[in-house]
Order: structure tokens, then sequence, then C-alpha cells
């Protein structure tokens, strides 16, 4: 018999006025001690799936118009609070994607995972300080004894997701759901992760229903997968039948939009056109009283790098290196010492107002398609912005054409001139962010993870875009990400980059094959095969 | 193009509005505050102390336009006319007639055909009674509502503008500008208001215009911790980031992107800013340190039920009036305030 029957399943969405089927008739087992991937595109469905399994989702919002949900024969599905407050987090346990809001930032480690046990398990005041020594120990936090008071803002997020891991562990469930365990986290930690919770799932011989859309994850974890898409399971089987041979043509297109060859093309030599020597940014401490100056953070220390018309470099660090602070510092965004010539000529220096004529030719596109639109302003208005500043003596009609041109040239209707950025796709969005910084035709692009927010196929639109018009306009793009499968698609060089120092520097093709520095070793180790030694 | 633009703008408003309705509370609250300041702007027609027109040998005079002295009515004196005169009254509607507001009595027409003692209990005459002047409350009522109304939307909209700019660029600079200006205001608030004003009224008379600008002083404080909050929020959003990238000024940045953002919390606010502001006018007024002696006020009425505690109808009404106005406004704050929240119209 199965651990977990899910049949006919079905979860819609009321709002005012609007409904929305979220999961359309969904039907699947979870075998004891067996992985099975829920895998699809975001609004595939696949949250509400894993919520609702523990009815999880907000009352009187959603509704479940179908479907029986069964745990070892027993029916989940409309029973009392009380009888599924029993299951969950006792039988069925559950962690979240973002290990920062997914605990609660007023109580200590010790204290949030004692809570279940003593829920669950009525156990003692030192019973439970033993067992949560144990369940900490248990996932391998560093120092688990002495973190035991910690409050959470005091641990990284992997240590965070570690902590979580211990709190849905700690009735030993039967059942793990994990929704999306290690996107929020950076490479090296998300292969830690992964393997903490493959062995972890073989010692408690739990079943493991894991939510994500890394198809290099599913690939590594599950056993079996199930594709996902818009509340429909389109295509199920074992994991090395769907990949090697996948039927449904969903399943063909989300494997073909898996970056596996090189997009970019050979490097062509063009002249220099920002080149950095000696770059740091510092952040001062100030401590006391009157607040004086008692040291420095350098978030960028004496970085030096060279970008070329037509070339890219990538930069590839994890949270915190310092890859943001590089770039912005790079456009003079934010100050920073050491010099910075651009076209030849030192930037590093220049009064704003000179610096003013200059911002057309070089351009950021950031992460998130929906915080680098302003949601008040029009597709027209938010690309417009850039000529009203540059070209603010054109006609109003020469303008609407400057602004066809460029959405058409990003692949968008002119016709979206006129509608607001919510009306978007995430996709969309970030083609009307490459529209705005590419209406002042600029020879500089920072790329500050333009896809890291957007899926799979989706990225590798945007990412066939943007060689497109490299090579059409010669630019110049530094190419700051952590996901190295994504560099090695796109870029010509590469700049590894720790605490603000470069560790690694050099032609892509050398530094994957052939990493020099034990750094570079383990990021690449990591993301290619997810392990970690 | 343009219509199309406008529409969509209008969409987000309409949707507003259309939110504000559901709220059945609310949007019968506004109704009745529209109805009851709108009564109140027509004020020297529906509570006057001189007829709205009048027939005398076959001429029409418009005493509310012009003033007339008794010789025109065939008077002796070159006084200005006191229509409640009998000896006029009766002259005029012996040769003609008089058409009377349904209260015929301003807020400082002085009842001098009371029977009974002032304060005069309600009678016909006297819908709400009168106080211990003669003055007929119902007409102070009117009046009082129209100066206290006008006066808090003239606080609230000259205080919102300080406010709203003062918070832009503390939140927007942040930093120094922020440090220094937050101190600022930790002092100028720890002012006690109060006492200055009765300071100041004790040496300058007190007019409309001073009052405005004295508490004007004090108020503009109520905004800025809010619209500061809220550009410190968004000056660090990616398009604010994007648009310094694209060399756009601060100035642009500021009313094109930031302030957009921040007038949601500035339009939640205003309903209750513009009760806070009638309060303060309502209670310089009992105090005595309000608008001039003579001027209708809902203030100097519950000072004058105060002092004639042997006269319900004076603190009834006033009170009931104030109470009446207070909670309307709240509800409407508290129907705009949920038409405005975001999360309420993004699900």
């Amino acid at each position: 018999m199965s651990l977990l029957e899910v049949r006919n399943l079905s979860v819609t969405f009321k709002t005012t006025g609007r409904e929305v089927q979220a999961v359309k008739k969904l039907s699947f087992d979870i075998a004891e001690s067996e992985t099975i991937a829920l895998v699809g595109e975001s609004g595939a469905g696949k949250s509400a799936t894993a919520l609702s399994i523990m009815r999880l989702l907000p009352e009187g919002r959603a509704f479940y118009p179908s479907g029986s949900v069964r745990y070892r024969g027993q029916e989940l599905m409309g029973i009392s609070e009380d009888a599924l407050r029993e299951v969950r987090g006792n039988r069925i346990s559950m962690i979240f994607q973002e290990p920062m809001t997914s605990l609660n930032p007023l109580h200590t480690i010790e204290k949030q995972i004692g809570e279940t046990l003593v829920l669950h398990k009525k156990l003692s005041v030192e019973e439970v300080h033993e067992r949560t020594a144990e369940l900490l120990s248990l996932v391998q936090l560093q120092e688990a004894h002495t973190r035991l008071n910690a409050y959470p803002h005091q641990l990284s997020g992997g240590q965070r997701q570690r902590v979580m891991i211990a709190m849905a562990l700690a009735n030993e469930p039967e059942l793990l759901i994990a929704d999306e365990p290690t996107t929020a986290l950076d490479v090296t930690i998300q292969a830690e992760i992964l393997s903490l919770l493959k062995k972890l799932q073989s010692r408690f011989r739990m079943s493991l229903l894991l939510i994500t859309h890394d198809l290099e994850v599913v690939r590594k974890m599950a056993d079996r997968v199930a594709v996902m898409k818009s509340g429909e399971i389109v295509e199920t089987g074992k994991i090395d039948e769907v990949f090697e041979n996948p039927r449904h043509e969903y399943t063909k297109y989300l494997l073909s939009s898996e970056l596996k060859e090189v997009l970019h093309e050979p490097e062509t030599v063009g002249e220099e056109v920002i080149k950095s020597d000696n770059l740091s940014v510092a952040f001062p401490i100030y401590r006391g009283i009157f607040r004086r100056k008692r040291g420095e953070v350098r978030a960028v220390d004496r970085v030096s790098v060279t970008i070329r018309g037509g070339q890219t470099v990538g930069l590839v660090g994890e949270s915190g290196s310092g890859k943001t602070s590089c770039g912005l510092a790079l456009l003079r965004l934010i100050s920073s010492t050491g010099s910075i010539k651009f076209m030849g000529e030192e930037v590093q220096g220049l009064k704003s107002s000179n610096i003013r004529p200059l911002r057309s030719q070089m351009q950021i596109i950031f992460q998130d398609p929906f915080a680098s639109l302003n949601p008040r302003l029009t597709v027209g208005q938010i690309v417009e912005e850039g000529i009203r500043v540059h070209y603010s003596g054109e006609s109003r009609s020469t303008r609407n054409r400057m602004i066809a041109t460029v959405l058409n040239e990003v692949g968008l209707e002119p016709g979206y001139m006129n509608r607001y950025p919510h009306e978007f796709s995430g996709g969309e969005r970030q083609r009307v962010c490459i529209a705005r910084a590419l209406i002042l035709k600029p020879r500089f692009l920072v790329l500050d993870e333009p896809t890291s927010s957007l899926d799979m196929s989706v990225q590798t639109q945007i990412l066939t875009l943007l060689i497109e018009l490299q090579k059409r306009h010669n630019l110049a793009y530094l190419f700051i990400t952590h996901d190295l499968r994504v560099v090695r698609a796109l870029s010509h060089e590469v700049l590894v980059i720790k605490n603000g120092r470069v560790v690694e520097y050099g032609p892509v093709e050398r530094i994957f094959k052939n990493p020099r520095h034990p750094y570079t070793k383990t990021l690449i180790k990591a993301a290619v095969d997810m392990e970690i030694d | 193009m343009k219509q199309e633009k406008a529409l969509l703008k209008n969409s987000q408003l309409v949707r507003r509005f259309n939110s504000f309705k559901s709220n059945k509370r609310a949007y019968i609250s506004l109704y009745i505050f529209l109805s009851l300041f709108i009564v109140s702007l027509l004020a020297e027609v529906v509570a006057n102390g001189k007829p709205l027109l009048i027939r005398f040998n076959a001429k029409f005079y418009f005493p509310l336009f012009k003033n007339y002295v008794e010789t025109d009515f065939g008077g002796d004196l070159e006084f200005e006319v006191d229509y409640h005169d009998p000896y006029i009254h009766d002259h005029i509607t012996e040769n003609g007639w008089m058409l009377w507001p349904i209260i015929p009595y301003k807020f400082d027409t002085i009842d001098y055909a009371l029977d009974v003692p002032a304060p005069a209990p309600p009678s016909r005459t006297h819908w709400l009674g009168t106080d211990d002047q003669g003055h007929d409350v119902l007409s102070q009522v009117i009046y009082g509502f129209r100066i206290s109304v006008i006066f808090g939307l003239v606080l609230t909209f000259f205080s919102s503008i300080i406010g709203v700019s003062a918070g832009a660029v503390q939140g927007y600079f942040g930093g120094r500008v922020d440090l220094i200006f937050q101190r600022f205001i930790e002092m100028w608030a720890s002012i006690p208001s109060l006492y200055l004003i009765i300071i100041i009224t004790s040496i300058v008379r007190p007019s409309f215009g001073l009052l405005l600008i004295i508490l004007l002083l004090f108020r503009w404080l109520s905004l800025v911790g809010v619209v500061r909050a809220e550009f410190l929020r968004v000056r660090n959003f990616e398009f604010v980031k994007a648009a310094r990238a694209l060399g756009v000024r601060n100035s642009v940045i500021i009313y094109r992107h930031i302030l957009p953002n921040a007038m949601v919390a500035t339009f939640t606010f205003l309903p209750f800013i513009l009760n806070a502001s009638i309060i303060a006018l309502t209670s310089l007024d009992f105090l005595g340190l309000g608008l001039p002696p003579g001027s209708p006020s809902l203030g100097r009425l519950l000072a004058q039920g105060k002092a004639n505690l042997q006269a319900p109808w004076l603190g009834i009404t006033s009170f009931v009036v104030l109470s009446v106005l207070l909670s309307i406004l709240v509800f409407i704050g508290e129907g705009v305030r949920d038409a405005f929240d975001p999360r309420r119209n993004l699900a």
C-alpha cells in the first residue's frame, strides 16, 4: 500500500469576483521511503498541491471542489482541524523555500524546535533540551550545542535551512514535503543541504515529496518524477525513463530548455570598453557615541577587470561576496577607490554632472523584474525615461518611434506601450528592463543576475535575446551570477570572487576544465555534480 | 492614446472608489458629511437675520447682498435695518412682504423678543433654544460647523504639503540630512504647543489666519514619519536605482518615482488629520483662546454648555454635533484606508 494516495485533487482560489483553478483533478501516490519530485514552472500548481496535502492553504480563500488525500488509508480531506493537527508536523512534515521567513525571529532555535516536541510528544523540559541538541547534531549544524540559544538572525541561510530540517524531523515523520528547499541558497550550500536530506532520508526511511523547478536537483535526488503544467500532471514515471525518453511535449520542452550547450559567439577582440584597476569598495564601520570611524568592511577588494566590446565577463561568487557592489561601483552608482576607465577615459572622480552624459553609455539590468519597474508608470513611460534625460529635444512622435523600435527589438509588441508592469509575466518584464537600458544605445551593460528569478525556459529565451543583442550592437557585458551553468553558456571570461577578492580570472573553458584555486574547484563541483566533499 | 492612458489610470481609481463604496458605513458617512457641508456652505441662505427677499412699495430689495438703512423702508433713522424690529417688520409687511430663511437668525443675531430669560429652551421660534446672550443655537451650529470644517480642510492641506515635503527630503537623502532633521523634529515636537499658543494669543489677537499659522507650526509633524518611512523603503527599490543609472535627476526621481508610491500612505492618513485639526480648533475655542469673540464656533458653544448647566440643550447640542462630525470622519477615514490598502486590492 502506498504511504500517501492523492486522488482527483482539485484546488480553487476565490478572490473577489474571480476564481482560479490552481490544481485540476490531480492523482499521484507516494510509496514508502521513496522520493518523488514534482516539477514544473512557476504557476503550475506545485506548491498549492503540496500545501493542500496538509490543508495549509488559507481558509476561506482556497476550496477543494473534489479529491481525496489518504495517508496510510486514512482520509485527510474533510477531517477536523484537531484530527489534522495530529498528522501535521508529526507524521507529515514540511520545509519551505525561504529559511529567512520560515523561522520566527523572536524565539531561539531551541524553543522553535522544541515546540513540536512538546506538542506531539509531551516531553519534559530536560528531554526536549536533549532531543533538540541531538536533532541539531543530526542535521550537522556546526557547534550544535552552543547554537541552542541562538536566534535565527545569528545564523546563515544554510544554517537556518538546517534548523528548519531539524524542526521537520523532530517527530521522525514518515513523509517530508520539501518545497523548493534549496532555491534561495548558494550553490555550495545547496549541494550540502541536498546531500544532508538524502542521508537523513535513508536513515529514517522517510518518503520525500520534493517540489522544485530545477531539473538538475530532480536528477540528483528523485526516484520518480511528476511533471506538472497548469494544475495537471502531464507525465509521470521513473526518473531515467522520463529524462531519457520523455513522451509528453511539455516534458520535452522543459528538458530542451536546460542550459547545456554554449550559447555565446566565439570571442572577437573589440576595443576596450571598460577597464578597472584595483577597484575597491569599502563600507566604514562607526563605533562609539561620536560615531568615529573604527574600521571598514571591504566589499570589493582591489578588483582589476577589462571588458571589451562584444565580450562577456562572468562575475561569479556566493551571496555576500561583493558581486553586486563591484557592478555598481563600475557604473559609479556607489563610491569606490581605484581607477575606472571607460572608453579609455578615467571616470573615477568625475563630478556627477559630468557623469550624466556617460550614463547613457553604461546601463544595468537587475535581478528582480518586479522590483525594477515602477508599478505606477506605463511601459512606454518606463522605457521613455532615458530619452527624456538624454534626448530631451526630441519630439513626441520621434520618441514614440524610438520606443516602438526598441520594444520590437526585445521581442515585445509596440502596442504594449500603454500597459502597466503588473500586466506582464516575469520574462516580459525583464524584456522591458532590457528595452529601458537599450534605448540609449549603451556600450556597456551590467547584468545583475538577470535571469535568476525566472523559469528555466524563460531564462533560456532571455539569455538568447541578450546574446543576439550583444552580437548586433557589439555590447560589453559584465554578467553577475551565482549560477555557473549560466556562466558557462554565456561568458567568454570568468572572474571568481570571494569576500571581495578575485580568486581566479581567466577564459571560461580553462576555468571549468582546469580550475586552479580550491574555492573555484568546490564551486564547480557543487554546481555541476551537486556534490560536496 | 491619451484617452486610453487616462482610462487606464482611472481604472485603478475606479477600483478604489468601488472598494470604498462597498464599505456601506463609510459611503453613507461620506454622503452625510457632504450634504451637511454643502448645507453649511449655504449657511447665509439657510440661517440669516435678514430676509432673503423683500417686496416693498412694488419694488424688490435684496438684503443679503445690500445693506439698507431704515429710511429706505419708511423709518426715521439712518441706521442699518433690524428686520426683527417689530416697527420695521410691521411697516414692511403692510406695504408688501418679506421672504425669510428657514431659520431667521444669524449666529450673531440677538433675539430681544424672547419671552423667557436667555438661555431660552427649545421652542417653535428657536428649535434648539438660545445661548445666554440670546443667540439662536441652531444657527450657531450651522455656522460653527462650516468654520470648523473649512479650518480643518485648510490646515490639513497645508500641513500635508509641508509634512510630505519634509518627509520626502529626509527619506530620500537619508544619512546626515535625515539625522539632523529627525533631531530637530524631536526638539520641535517637545515644545509645549498649548502654552505657546496661550502666550501668543495673549499678545496678539487671534484671527482665522493667525490661528491657522500657529497650529500649522506644530501640525505638519504628523505626516513626516509616514512619508519618511515610505521614502526610505522605496528609494532602495531597483527601479529607483535603474532611474539613477539612467542619469535621472534627484528631483525627478522624488517626484515621478517615489512620491506616487508614498501618496497611498498619505491619503490614508488625511481624514484622521482632518479630524485632529477640527479637534484642535474646537479645544482652543473651548478654552477661549481660539477665534475672536463673536465668531461662531462649536468650541464656544461647548463652553456655553459648561457655563450654563441649567440649560442642557446647549451642552447636548454641541456634544451631539461634534461627536457626529468626528465619527463620520473616522468612518470615512476607515473606508479610505481600506480602499487604498494594496493588500486588499491586489488579492
